[in-house]
């Protein structure tokens, strides 16, 4: 499912190494600008943003940061903005329970992947305990 | 850089005006918050009027700050409206499935300022006797 992002002939946009709360802010305005480009409608841009914002929180507070890639290319029949997160931290063990409504981690936050997959046309996540996680989320243009 | 930014919070009468112009950061956030109940300390305000008129997305952080915020200034006998939040970031955190339980919000600064002083006026009219 995911795997390199040379397995595609996307066009990589962004590639770029999340370890800050500010790179978090740098990419939100990134993805923000090529949504904007691709000539995404306003609700569309923020929800792609907002996407992007829970996965690089995620990543920054689990996983202590991570490669975090834009690419723009076409998707089983469909143009598409792509967004890739990989990191190398500790994996969520119970995934099946992560991605149900209303799952909250002992924080009482969780992951908010649910909420996050609403937010885009295509959702992908790979993780493994003790290796990282991969999520890749996309949306037609 | 972008930590020395602070918002500035503006005292007009009984009430505490924020305007949040910039793209937070986390850590911005939690400053936010806490710079604001320093102020209701301080100045004894009873309303906070939040202008996120400008702001082009609330995620889950920001969102959870607000909502925190209001809990706590409630608490501190201080009300919180949120004010002017663009359609399309309304859209979004429903979307996204946080709720933001007693969050206040006006369409503008002009009737989130009647609220606050609507709950004022009822609060000097039944004021809750000392036991």
């Amino acid at each position: 499912m995911l795997n390199g992002a040379n397995d595609n002939n996307w066009e990589i946009l962004t590639k770029e190494q999340i370890e800050t709360e500010f790179d978090i802010v740098k990419m939100r305005g990134l993805v923000r600008h090529f949504a904007k480009e691709k000539k995404l409608g306003i609700v569309d841009q923020t929800r792609i943003t907002t996407a992007v914002s829970e996965l690089l929180r995620n990543m920054h507070q689990y996983a202590n940061g991570g490669l975090f890639i834009i690419e723009i290319g076409n998707y089983e029949g469909n143009n598409a903005l792509i967004f890739t997160c990989i990191d190398e931290g500790p994996g969520i063990p119970d995934l099946e329970l992560a991605m149900s409504d209303g799952y909250t981690s002992s924080e009482g936050m969780g992951y908010g992947l649910p909420g996050t997959k609403r937010l885009v046309d295509n959702f992908e996540i790979e993780t493994e305990v003790n290796k990282g996680t991969k999520v890749r989320i996309m949306k037609w243009i | 850089m972008l930590e020395e930014k602070r918002i500035p919070i503006i005292k007009i009468r009984e009430f505490l005006i924020v305007s949040i112009q910039v793209d937070m950061h986390d850590k911005m956030a939690i400053q936010l918050q806490s710079q604001i109940l320093t102020e209701i300390e301080k100045t004894g305000a009873k309303g906070v009027l939040i202008d996120i008129s400008v702001l082009e997305m609330v995620d889950s952080f920001i969102g959870r700050m607000l909502s925190g915020m209001a809990s706590m200034a409630s608490i501190m006998d201080a009300a919180v409206v949120i004010v002017g939040m663009q359609p399309a970031v309304a859209i979004t955190l429903v979307e996204l499935g946080l709720e933001m339980p007693g969050i206040n919000t006006a369409l503008n600064m002009e009737k989130g300022m009647e609220m606050l002083e609507e709950r004022l006026k009822e609060n000097n009219s039944n004021p809750i006797k000392a036991i």
